[in-house]
């Protein structure tokens, strides 16, 4: 190995241990017996994780992160393939802007888009007295916003290099517009579309500064809540629930990888 | 199976005609090649059967059934795509099936069709196999059972061969051939190679620039071409320029003058009287039908003194390029036959090239752009 290679992995070895410092630290931490956090700990306990469970701020929040994941995923499946396979296949005038427009939400600051959010829903409210704010219906609305530009992302990829003859084929055997696409195309661009909504959730489980607006008394989400629960008090059962939030966020982006290969669309 | 009818069919992308008043009936059982260079609108001829390139205007008839505005999926084709476009998360025999579950079958029925199709193209043993295990020639075969098993009222395909090895390519076509007969299949075919059309076809159809140049048997296509693009794409071809003198008289632009059978000219462009004279003509001399020798060989018609230019030893036959004493050059394809009297020229040597008056053929002097990509 020359130098420069030996100096290249060393640098990336100490980038990668700088990003997963806080994570290791989190975890570490979760397991001290100490109630305020002390170096060395004293000993080690699993019974902060317990103590999740007397917070129901915590568990109403995951529940409610749960909820909101899981919808704000399948709306955003049910735009953004759509979305995707237009986009990847017609020519059409403002084609362009349209795919643009559908990344903005990548590039927006989630305080702006939840400030922006959070008006449009209270006019909104004004105006036809449906209860947006504060509701999982506003909650989920909010969040297909930043799922779409990652399905609209992922769906692309897995139809890049799609032979389009084989949809062809199936209309030539005789089937259908919507036979086709449920007898191949959609089994032809599973991964990506698996990945989508594995992505999805985890985009939407963890955000945090766009749902700060959008929340009300009685329905928090789980990242509003550790912020909530720290605004009083640093003890091992934040890093506990944190560690809880990474292993499922975690979990579903291993899962994720084995369908599209993330690094190839990040 | 059913007669394929298309009538004043043309295609036209905003100001290009990409076909043009294409009028073709193929009877049952026939196969039809569509031949030209790519570009020329025989593959958007074919897609216009099948259903996925709409029509400007123009009726299209499978089987005396009108359906010219039938979606792709109601037309009854069996199509064979160029990359086979094989379902690759289905199995070989799950491919042949699709078709057959489109059409509602029962199961049993189903199996036993697709049974007997992949017997029939020789995959019997290969149908849980998927497309990506399969070796070109075996997807080639998968694809032509998936589009047998429907019992389409019409057999299209497009280049089935140009993505086989060049040995594969003989023998496939060979089997294609055999079972489009044995099966009665009303066929259009689609293919840029001159080779394939003429060892396929009952008729061929050439195409250039949107437009149907010549519709005919293999030996009128080649015996008589109708002008000076199909001459030149049907088997190899020497042209020189010039134009006539009198009816039976040519006289190229080097200063030749060549007598060819002015009564055996097909086209309006071997009679003298139908254009006026002085319009530019190409005389078209296929290279195996001139003969090389020495002066003191038998006469004929036309002899002209030349210098062998290159040689080219190619098995069967040995081409030779001759320049004549006019400038010009002409491809010369003699016969290897191995006898005796057989004698090889050597470059630089001075021949004579000769030909009787029936060889010659004058074609109006048209140019195609297409030429200049081949």
């Amino acid at each position: 190995m020359t130098a420069g290679r030996v100096a290249l992995r060393v640098a990336a070895g100490l980038g990668l241990g700088f990003i997963l410092l806080p994570l290791v630290l989190v975890s570490w931490l979760s397991f001290f017996r100490d109630e305020v956090v002390v170096f060395p700990p004293s000993g080690y306990t699993l019974r902060w994780f317990r103590a999740i469970l007397d917070q129901r701020n915590f568990v109403d929040g995951f529940v409610t992160s749960l909820e909101v994941g899981v919808f704000a995923m399948l709306a955003g499946l049910a735009l953004g393939v759509p979305a995707s396979l237009t986009l990847a296949r017609y020519r059409f005038a403002g084609r362009e802007s349209l795919g643009l427009l559908l990344l903005t939400p990548l590039v927006v600051p989630g305080v702006v888009a939840g400030t922006a959010i959070y008006v449009f829903q209270v006019e909104t409210e004004i105006l036809t007295r449906l209860p947006l704010v504060a509701s999982l219906p506003g909650l989920v609305l909010a969040h297909v916003v930043i799922t779409i530009p990652w399905t609209v992302r992922l769906v692309t990829a897995s139809l890049v290099g799609f032979d389009r003859a084989v949809e062809e084929a199936a209309q030539n055997l005789g089937a259908g517009p919507w036979t086709t696409f449920r007898r191949v195309t959609l089994p032809l661009i599973r991964p990506g579309v698996v990945a989508a909504a594995l992505f999805g959730f985890v985009i939407s489980f963890g955000n945090l500064e766009m749902t700060l607006f959008l929340i009300g008394p009685g329905r928090t989400t789980l990242p509003i809540a550790i912020l909530q629960y720290l605004e009083w008090r640093i003890d091992p059962v934040i890093a506990a629930v944190s560690l809880l939030q990474i292993l499922v966020i975690g979990a579903a982006m291993v899962v994720t990888d084995r369908y599209v290969k993330l690094a190839r669309v990040l | 199976m059913a007669r394929i009818e298309l009538e004043s069919v043309s295609k036209r992308y905003g100001d290009v005609h990409a076909v043009h008043d294409f009028s073709l009936a193929i009877d049952e059982g026939e196969l039809v090649v569509l031949l030209g260079p790519s570009g020329c609108g025989k593959t958007t001829t074919l897609r216009m059967i099948a259903g996925f390139v709409p029509v400007t205007s123009g009726r299209i008839r499978l089987g005396g059934r009108e359906v010219t505005n039938l979606p792709a999926h109601r037309r009854n084709t069996g199509l064979v795509f160029q990359g086979y476009a094989l379902f690759p998360h289905l199995t070989a025999a799950e491919n042949v099936a699709f078709g057959l579950e489109m059409r509602k079958l029962p199961d049993g029925v189903v199996r036993e069709k697709v049974a007997r199709a992949l017997e029939l193209v020789r995959l019997a043993d290969l149908g849980d196999r998927l497309p990506r295990q399969l070796s070109g020639g075996q997807q080639q075969r998968v694809a032509l059972a998936r589009a047998l098993v429907i019992e389409p009222d019409a057999l299209l395909l497009d280049e089935p061969l140009s993505n086989l090895d060049a040995k594969l390519r003989e023998e496939v076509r060979v089997e294609i051939r055999q079972l489009q007969r044995a099966l009665g299949l009303t066929t259009l075919m689609v293919t840029h190679d001159q080779d394939e059309a003429l060892a396929m076809a009952d008729r061929l159809v050439v195409m250039s620039a949107g437009a149907i140049q010549q519709i005919g048997t293999q030996r009128e296509l080649y015996e008589h071409p109708r002008n000076r693009f199909v001459a030149g794409f049907v088997g190899r071809t020497n042209f020189l320029r010039g134009q006539l003198i009198e009816p039976g008289v040519f006289r190229s632009d080097g200063g030749l003058t060549l007598r060819y059978d002015g009564r055996s000219a097909p086209s309006s462009a071997g009679a003298p009287g139908a254009s006026p004279s002085g319009v530019r003509r190409a005389l078209a001399l296929r290279p195996e039908r001139l003969a090389l020798g020495v002066p003191a060989d038998a006469a004929r018609a036309n002899r002209v003194a030349g210098t062998v230019e290159f040689a080219s030893y190619l098995g069967s036959i040995i081409e030779y390029y001759v320049r004549l004493s006019s400038g010009e050059t002409l491809r010369v394809h003699a016969p290897n036959t191995g006898a005796a009297g057989d004698r090889a020229w050597a470059l630089g040597e001075t021949v004579h090239v000769s030909w009787p008056v029936e060889v010659g053929l004058v074609l109006e002097d048209e140019h195609h752009p297409e030429e200049d990509h081949r």
